[in-house]
């Protein structure tokens, strides 16, 4: 039998050629010449509305005219000093709905500037020849306490320890990067870019990163605030959402986000088992990530599932199209209402097709079935706050609320990334965060220093 | 119907696009290539006295190219033809009887005595050339030896050598001319005076492309050295225009015949030179970056564009822009122009707004309600054009003539009268200082 189309789930459905391409760099980086014309394309707009849609502010017109004039490491330089995890963010990044999107080439033409495969090209650079871009201050003696090393805590790390703090880094998980290494498809960041740019990061010196360290568990918020001089909270979020139908508990039946991680973490993907039906619930990032990774595993049909329209899919029109062209169905107004299973194991899935009233989903009493021998849930993530203790931290709508430069409300924390209120689960954003948190923090030890 | 054929000093050809003396002339098998591919002459690759110079064994090229390897400007330091007399002879016969109908004009540079160009001239004219090309430009290596352009610079030598040409021949003598010097009217007008037939130019600008900052030493180098060289191509065509309708509207060289030269790339550049007073146009550079099919393109694209203005021959519209190049001092001081941005084509790179605040007048707005707008304050609107040139959006921003009412900038009424600087009467200097 066409091993493709071998039924239930197992390893092997892909050659280990076909694997390879599947899973190397989703976007090509430009060569040096390539990168000079489409350097070229960039109008060096006065206020630029591209640098606006960064929430870190890189300066992107200076960047490409640096490297237009063939100062790739100075480009680079201008990147990082924004964005310490600009390297990530160029592979990463939805540059379609944030600086491709303002680009005013879009006006002219329908295609912006390719700031991202440019902003790679110039980072890339930068850390082949493994230059830093900051220069350590003296050191102040201060001590702070991050709360996770993903791009949140690491961005925040960094800059503490730019301005010359002692950081120590708690991490639950074994690596650092957080979703950079666990949470981002497969192609997007191949190569172990993550702990790359992790080492990278960490040159600075100055950062301990402490592993297997879990708040409320081996760590607690009241003794961090005991021993440091500040805590930053990075943490991400903690549980992902249930479907809340029968038959979930079914074998076959997983989080999008684990599966993700065990195929981030796995050594080799042609061992990989992938069903020959997925069915994929869901319609962010996360959903589109699986589902993509799934087809490129060899999974023979992948059927994507969205309760509402894709006008409303959290995942961008450029992400729905990336999975449509990779073979993967989507199909909108339609909700789980149960997985059916034989023996144990989740067979089918079945929805019921939805439309919507006054805002609310009301089923057209039709329903429909997919086979299924895996299904994938991807209907978000939710903040577990059990881990904070009896601190006192307040919550808005179940994530930490913070002010201006991403302060709690206790004076001594602070937090950013994914945990905070309005977080916007993207990796340029908590690298934000980060960033403002350490700036803050700063200035707060150094008014305390000062009074 | 449209007729392209062109008829310059009475050497007809099929067309108005001569291939200019260069490397592209320098043998019988190029120009039977330009020939086969459609071009109407070749000014023969210059003539030197036997025995023949020696050229350099490294580069003799240079170039300036956009993002794309586009290539905007060129130079080169090759000398004249590396040949003997009697082998470049024997070939432009050859070539001349395979093609009787093409243009073949010998371009000739010999040391700046009577006796050199008495004795070289019977030599052309056995070949049956259509006319010979005195090459008083070329600014590098000969001038070194007093030719070129080192005869160019003199007007008393350019008349001089014209003069023995046409006392010792009866072949039409072009004089080309170097930009190499203050004002090219003098080098003309001293051809003019000599009994030149025409002038031809320009020849190419002294330069140096570049530096390599690792070698530190100009590039391209040979063995670590490098010298100045001919500048041409695409960006040297602004100059040759500007040489080309000084000569055609001056009162002592009005109506000397110009075959025009000076990065000559398209259709467009060819009816531009024309329409500034040149009878025809010799191209080189485009020719040796792109190969001789482009003049498949350019004569196609001439005949379309006099077709659409219904111009049959091209004497209806050579010369015709002459009239309107004018000297500063004569421009309409009341003509009052602002600029006009199309807020539909605006992409609002504020590209216009930048230039204007920081280098120019502060006219042009950058926000509206707080949101991105770039509209022409007319109170500062100069009239200057610098937001059009620096505009990426053709057509965006256009100059629009006021014609009534008031300059919101100076407060002053429209004038409908003309006016220039010598008659206005704002200007406390309507008489030039001498």
């Amino acid at each position: 039998m066409d091993k493709a189309r071998a039924p239930g789930v197992r390893a092997g459905r892909l050659s280990g050629e076909e694997i390879a391409r599947n899973f190397t760099d989703l976007h090509p980086p430009l060569d040096a010449h390539e990168a000079l014309v489409e350097a070229d394309r960039c109008y060096f707009c006065y206020d630029a509305p591209c640098v606006k849609a960064c929430p870190t502010e890189i300066d992107i017109p200076l960047f490409i005219r640096q490297i237009q004039t063939a100062d790739v490491v100075g480009a680079g330089e201008t990147i990082l000093q924004q964005n310490i995890m600009g390297g990530a963010c160029a592979r990463v990044c939805p540059t379609e709905t944030l600086c491709e999107e303002a680009c005013v080439r879009n006006l002219a033409e329908d295609k912006p500037v390719a700031i991202g495969l440019l902003q790679r090209h110039a980072t890339d650079r930068l850390m082949e020849e493994d230059r830093q871009v900051f220069e350590r201050a003296a050191p102040t003696g201060r001590r702070i306490a991050v709360v996770g090393a993903g791009p949140a805590g690491l961005a925040c790390a960094h800059r503490l320890a730019v301005h010359g703090h002692e950081v120590t880094v708690f991490e639950a998980r074994p690596k650092s990067g957080g979703l950079n290494e666990y949470g981002i498809a497969a192609y997007k960041l191949p190569d172990n870019f993550a702990q790359r740019e992790v080492e990278y990061i960490l040159e600075i010196g100055g950062i301990e990163v402490r592993h297997g360290q879990r708040l409320g568990h081996e760590i607690t918020l009241e003794q961090l605030r005991k021993d440091y001089d500040g805590v930053f909270l990075g943490m991400g979020l903690g549980s992902t959402n249930s479907l809340g139908v029968a038959g979930e508990s079914l074998e076959g039946v997983h989080d999008a986000v684990d599966t993700i991680a065990e195929l981030r973490q796995s050594p080799d993907l042609t061992g990989f088992p992938i069903g020959r039906r997925v069915v994929v619930i869901g319609g962010g990032m996360t959903a589109i990530d699986i589902a993509v990774q799934a087809r490129r595993l060899g999974a023979d049909e992948v059927t994507l599932v969205y309760r509402r329209g894709r006008e409303q899919m959290k995942a961008s029109r450029y992400e729905q199209e990336l999975a449509q062209t990779n073979g993967v169905r989507i199909v909108t107004w339609a909700v789980p209402t149960e997985v059916l299973g034989d023996g144990g194991r989740a067979t089918a899935v079945r929805f019921d097709h939805v439309v919507a009233e006054d805002g609310r989903l009301v089923s057209t009493g039709e329903s429909f079935e997919v086979a299924a021998d895996q299904v994938f849930k991807a209907i978000g993530q939710t903040f577990v706050a059990a881990g904070l203790g009896e601190a006192g931290l307040k919550l808005d709508g179940g994530r930490i609320a913070v002010g201006a430069g991403r302060c709690t409300s206790l004076p001594d924390v602070w937090a950013g990334g994914d945990c905070i209120a309005g977080g916007q689960d993207l990796t340029v954003a908590a690298v934000e965060d980060g960033k403002q948190a350490a700036e803050s923090i700063h200035r707060t030890l150094g008014a305390a220093a000062a009074a | 119907m449209v007729d392209i054929r062109n008829d310059f000093l009475g050497i007809k050809s099929p067309n108005p696009f001569w291939l200019a003396s260069a490397p592209p002339t320098d043998r019988i098998v190029n120009v039977t290539r330009a020939f086969k591919a459609g071009w109407g002459g070749v000014v023969w690759k210059t003539l030197g006295e036997d025995p023949p110079i020696v050229n350099v064994n490294g580069p003799r090229y240079g170039a300036i190219h956009g993002a794309d390897r586009r290539l905007i400007g060129f130079n080169n330091i090759e000398l004249i033809s590396d040949r003997t007399l009697q082998e470049n002879l024997r070939e432009i016969k050859q070539v001349k009887r395979d093609w009787p109908d093409r243009a073949v004009v010998v371009s000739l540079m010999v040391p700046c005595e009577e006796a050199s160009w008495k004795a070289v001239l019977p030599l052309v004219e056995e070949t049956g050339a259509d006319g010979i090309e005195l090459n008083f430009g070329c600014p590098h290596g000969m001038s070194e030896r007093g030719m070129g352009s080192a005869v160019g610079q003199v007007p008393e030598y350019v008349e001089m050598v014209a003069r023995w040409c046409k006392q010792n021949t009866r072949m039409p003598v072009i004089v080309k001319l170097t930009p190499n010097i203050t004002d090219v009217r003098f080098a003309a007008r001293a051809a003019k005076r000599g009994g030149a037939d025409a002038v031809s130019l320009i020849n190419t600008v002294n330069s140096i492309m570049g530096v390599d900052l690792d070698a530190m030493a100009p590039s391209p180098h040979t063995d670590g050295k490098g010298t100045h060289g001919g500048y041409c191509g695409p960006a040297v065509k602004p100059i040759a225009l500007h040489m080309v309708a000084d000569i055609a509207r001056d009162p002592e060289t009005a109506g000397l015949p110009i075959s025009a030269i000076g990065g000559i790339t398209t259709w467009k550049d060819a009816a531009e030179f024309m329409a500034l007073g040149a009878g025809n146009v010799q191209v080189c550079t485009a020719a040796m970056t792109y190969g001789f099919k482009i003049v498949e393109e350019m004569k196609a694209g001439l005949a379309h564009w006099m077709e659409s203005k219904g111009y049959e021959r091209l004497e209806d519209f050579i010369g015709k822009a002459v009239p309107n190049v004018t000297d500063w001092q004569f421009l309409n001081l009341n003509y009052v122009a602002k600029a006009r941005i199309d807020q539909d084509l605006c992409i609002k790179c504020g590209r216009c707004h930048i230039v204007c605040e920081d280098t120019s007048h502060q006219a042009i707005t950058a926000t509206k309600n707080g949101e991105r707008w770039f509209e022409v304050q007319d109170d500062e609107c100069v009239g200057c054009n610098l937001c059009v040139s620096v505009c990426p959006v053709e057509n965006c921003i256009t100059m629009e003539q006021l014609t009534e009412g008031v300059d919101p900038r100076t407060g002053r009424p429209i004038d409908p009268t003309y006016a220039n600087w010598t008659t206005h009467p704002n200007n406390p200097m309507s008489k030039a200082a001498e």
